[in-house]
């Protein structure tokens, strides 16, 4: 009985907890987690838009954010100065998809559960799968988008939102995307 | 305390952006660092300047200033790998340059690397300057 009222009672828990999460009528944990930072936006958000710390773990964020890979970043050399690199770290890292309760971001979490540490969002399994039906001349042979990384050319709610469903989704050059 | 916020709001975002180019105080910087006599024209060499890719790299094409930042300095230029758009780099037409000393020593840090293989010294950032002032 006392199990049993302990089961209710965290069951009940988590259904508040899970009803706070509307506001106003707009759920607020569906996509991932909109949070900014100056300094983040300022260190990453130059060459492409400054991807949510919730895209990935938290392990994946330590080792992009190590300073010799920072060196070599796909390339690109995205050095920062010390005390700039251990604020956008410990940003990411708190912010990281394994601590938090927004929807996409424990997809991509659990999607992950193998342990292994992607440096790329475009190869967590989840992140995968859900474009893996959208034919290649509309990512890569598309001047208007060219690659998969650049979330925000299709997924018009992103950035403000950190909204990624399929009815604020339009690929650029081709009609509404419906499947 | 709501008009508060408010106001605190407004002045501090609705000012426009007073940015002003602190390229005199940089070639300062560089005068203490052992520089001197900033020259628009090895400026304008270095930036015109093509480097041989590193062995190991994506992509075989010679390197330089001007992939990123485009042939003519008053247009828009556009990374070279992602596509994202940048801002002018002439004065003329984009007064926001050149005016965070913190953002232009993380840029010539990242873009001389990439570019050169190296850092560049405190006299070929103030000749670079030097010639991107007068653009
Ligand atoms: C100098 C330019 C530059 C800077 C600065 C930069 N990046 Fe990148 N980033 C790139 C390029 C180029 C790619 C690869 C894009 C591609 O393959 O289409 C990339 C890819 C990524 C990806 C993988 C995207 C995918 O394909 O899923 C992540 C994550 C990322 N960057 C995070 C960061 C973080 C964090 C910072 C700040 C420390 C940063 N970037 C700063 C150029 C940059
Ligand atoms: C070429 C356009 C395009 C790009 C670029 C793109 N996506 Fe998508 N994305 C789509 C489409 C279309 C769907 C819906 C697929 C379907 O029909 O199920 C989708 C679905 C998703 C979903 C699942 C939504 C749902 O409702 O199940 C997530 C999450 C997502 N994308 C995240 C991303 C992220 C993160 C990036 C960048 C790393 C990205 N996407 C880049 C087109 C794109
Ligand atoms: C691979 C692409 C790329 C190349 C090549 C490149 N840059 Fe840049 N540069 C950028 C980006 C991205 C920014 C930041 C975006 C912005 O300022 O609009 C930037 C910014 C700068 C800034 C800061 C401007 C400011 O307003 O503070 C300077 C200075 C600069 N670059 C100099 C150079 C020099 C010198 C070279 C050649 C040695 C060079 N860049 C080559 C991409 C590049």
């Amino acid at each position: 009985m006392i199990r049993f009222l302990l089961l209710f009672t965290a069951f009940f828990a988590a259904q508040t907890a899970f009803a706070s999460d509307n506001f106003l009528g707009v759920p607020r944990f569906k996509g991932v987690k909109p949070v900014f930072n100056s300094n983040y936006e300022s260190s990453c958000g130059e060459c492409h838009f400054a991807y949510f710390p919730g895209l990935l773990p938290g392990r994946s964020w330590k080792k992009l954010m190590d300073p010799k890979a920072l060196e070599d970043h796909f390339g690109e050399n995205a050095e920062l100065e010390e005390p700039d690199r251990l604020e956008v770290l410990n940003f990411l890292v708190r912010n990281a998809a394994d601590q938090s309760h927004y929807k996409r971001s424990v997809k991509i979490a659990r999607s992950l559960r193998d342990g292994s540490t992607p440096l790329r969002i475009t190869e967590v399994p989840y992140i995968k799968r859900k474009h893996s039906e959208i034919p290649a001349k509309m990512i890569k042979g598309n001047k208007k988008v060219r690659s998969l990384s650049n979330c925000l050319k299709c997924h018009t709610q992103a950035k403000e939102k950190g909204i990624f469903d399929e009815d604020t989704v339009s690929i650029p050059g081709y009609r509404e995307w419906d499947d | 305390m709501r008009t508060l916020w408010a106001a605190v709001l407004i002045l501090g975002f609705a000012s426009p952006a007073m940015a002003e180019n602190i390229i005199p105080e940089m070639l300062k910087t560089y005068e203490a660092a052992g520089a001197s006599h900033f020259d628009a024209k090895a400026g304008s060499a270095l930036w015109h300047k093509k480097y041989a890719a590193p062995e190991n790299a994506e992509s075989p094409k010679p390197r330089s200033c001007q992939a990123c930042h485009g042939v003519d300095l008053t247009k828009s230029g556009a990374h070279i790998r992602t596509g994202k758009v940048i801002e002018p780099m002439a004065l003329s037409v984009n007064p926001q340059r050149f005016s965070e000393a913190k953002k232009m020593r993380k840029w010539f840090r990242r873009n001389c690397k990439w570019v050169m293989g190296r850092v560049c010294t405190a006299q070929e950032k103030g000749d670079i300057l030097t010639y991107l002032q007068q653009q």
